[in-house]
């Protein structure tokens, strides 16, 4: 039931101040609950009948450190995401990216792709309503390739896992690529391979929705909501990501982690992204994973083209795609990307 | 009688909206017909690009998140 709250809670004021401390309130109980994380995984590991250095003592505290870190950094980023990005929406993006031809239209939609609320489940309205609108083809990718590629919950847990210098190399990356990838698309004069009914889809009726004023209070409960949706979907995978990388912390030898994902190998790379395309987890999934990898001596290079894969090229996202672009634009789309991707990866197994 | 369209693909909040829109038209004894849409490409034409999007008579009100009860009133009866 969704009606009957508003009229019995308290007066507008009053409410305010609930919002206000009772996110106040959140944010120190996490604070503090973050710096209980060690003492805390110790505590539970030391309860189960293994030794703490045995690779099943290794793996079992790896699991319970990192599930309740992943998920109070997860719900923190998701919060501060979603209070940030009531600010923005795809109306007001198009109005901003039509038209734009120019160069810096790309490092724009790329920009807004991190900033605009958007689910992947409505990327199909959401590229029609683009291009309809004169937002150039190229443009539109540059947008829906940053969205999710550097998206605040990769990058959130990246730093807080992995350090700031992956982060931050990963974010420079994962931009340049969406932005370079839109362009190299932009110039290929691809229009003609989007399916047919798209491209007569004479520009769509732009409709011009007043816009909403919401109050600061609205904002917080925005990124609440958020929080309630996007956790309560995606912790399983989060689950799943640091089993993996538990598993991965606890018995992979590193002798034959070297061997696998080493910089000398030299088809690591191309594998990695070939193994990450039909992986279909969110950020916060595959981060675990990523910091495990990175902890056993995995090159950079390989690992990061191994989590750009699993994040920007999707299988269900090209399914849902398939509907507005032609098998042959999406084979485009996955060839561009995956060669940024590749550059990326034999770049940085190259210089470290 | 008022043709009210939910566009949306099947996910809770649209669910929610249409749920929303039911019972405040129930409140306000205002006589619809309501309408799921989830077909892709009806969602373009009208126009929708965040879900779940409220049509009323065929004019787009809200797109993207869930609507706000005063105002759905007022969409309503308007």
């Amino acid at each position: 039931m969704t009606t009957e709250t508003h009229e019995i809670s308290p007066p507008p004021a009053a409410r305010e101040w609930l919002w206000y401390a009772g996110v106040l309130a959140a944010a120190v109980a996490g604070w503090v609950a973050y710096g209980q994380l060690i003492p805390f995984s110790e505590w539970v590991t030391s309860l189960f009948p293994v030794a703490r250095d045995s690779h099943t003592g290794e793996a079992i505290a790896f699991f319970v450190y990192d599930v309740p870190k992943v998920l109070l950094l997860l719900t923190g980023i998701v919060f501060v995401t979603g209070v940030l990005r009531s600010w923005f929406s795809p109306e007001k993006t198009r109005a901003v990216l039509a038209g734009k031809r120019e160069i810096f239209g790309y490092p724009l939609a790329a920009f807004l792709g991190v900033l605009t609320p958007f689910c992947s489940c409505s990327s199909v309205p959401l590229f029609i309503g683009f291009v309809s609108a004169g937002v150039p083809l190229g443009v539109t990718f540059s947008f829906l390739i940053a969205g999710p590629m550097v998206g605040p919950v990769g990058l959130g847990l990246l730093y807080a896992l992995v350090g700031w210098k992956i982060a931050t190399i990963y974010l420079v990356f994962g931009f340049s690529i969406a932005t370079i990838a839109g362009y190299v698309m932009g110039k290929m004069g691809l229009e003609r391979y989007l399916q047919d009914w798209v491209r007569e889809l004479n520009a769509g009726p732009l409709n011009d929705l007043p816009e909403e004023t919401l109050t600061f209070t609205d904002r917080l409960k925005i990124g609440a909501e958020q929080v309630r949706e996007i956790v309560g979907k995606v912790w399983i995978w989060v689950l799943v990501g640091i089993g993996i990388g538990a598993l991965i912390h606890g018995y992979v030898p590193e002798a034959t982690m070297l061997r696998i994902m080493g910089g000398e190998a030299w088809w690591s790379v191309p594998a990695a992204v070939v193994v990450g395309v039909p992986m279909y987890t969110n950020a916060a999934g595959v981060i675990p994973i990523v910091e495990a990898l990175l902890g056993k001596g995995a090159a950079l290079g390989t690992t990061l083209a191994f989590m750009m894969s699993v994040i920007a090229l999707s299988l269900p996202e090209m399914i849902i795609l398939k509907q507005v672009l032609t098998l042959r634009l999406i084979a485009i789309f996955i060839a561009v990307v995956a060669s940024g991707i590749l550059a990326t990866g034999y770049l940085f197994n190259l210089l470290l | 009688m008022k043709t009210v369209k939910v566009y949306g693909p099947g996910c809770q909040r649209c669910e929610t909206t249409e749920k929303m829109v039911r019972d405040a038209a129930t409140k306000l004894g205002i006589d619809v017909a309501i309408e799921k849409v989830s077909d892709t490409k009806s969602m373009a034409m009208a126009g929708v690009m965040s879900t779940p999007g409220i049509a009323i008579d065929g004019k787009l009100v809200h797109a993207g998140g869930l609507p706000d009860e005063a105002k759905l009133e007022q969409w309503l009866t308007a």
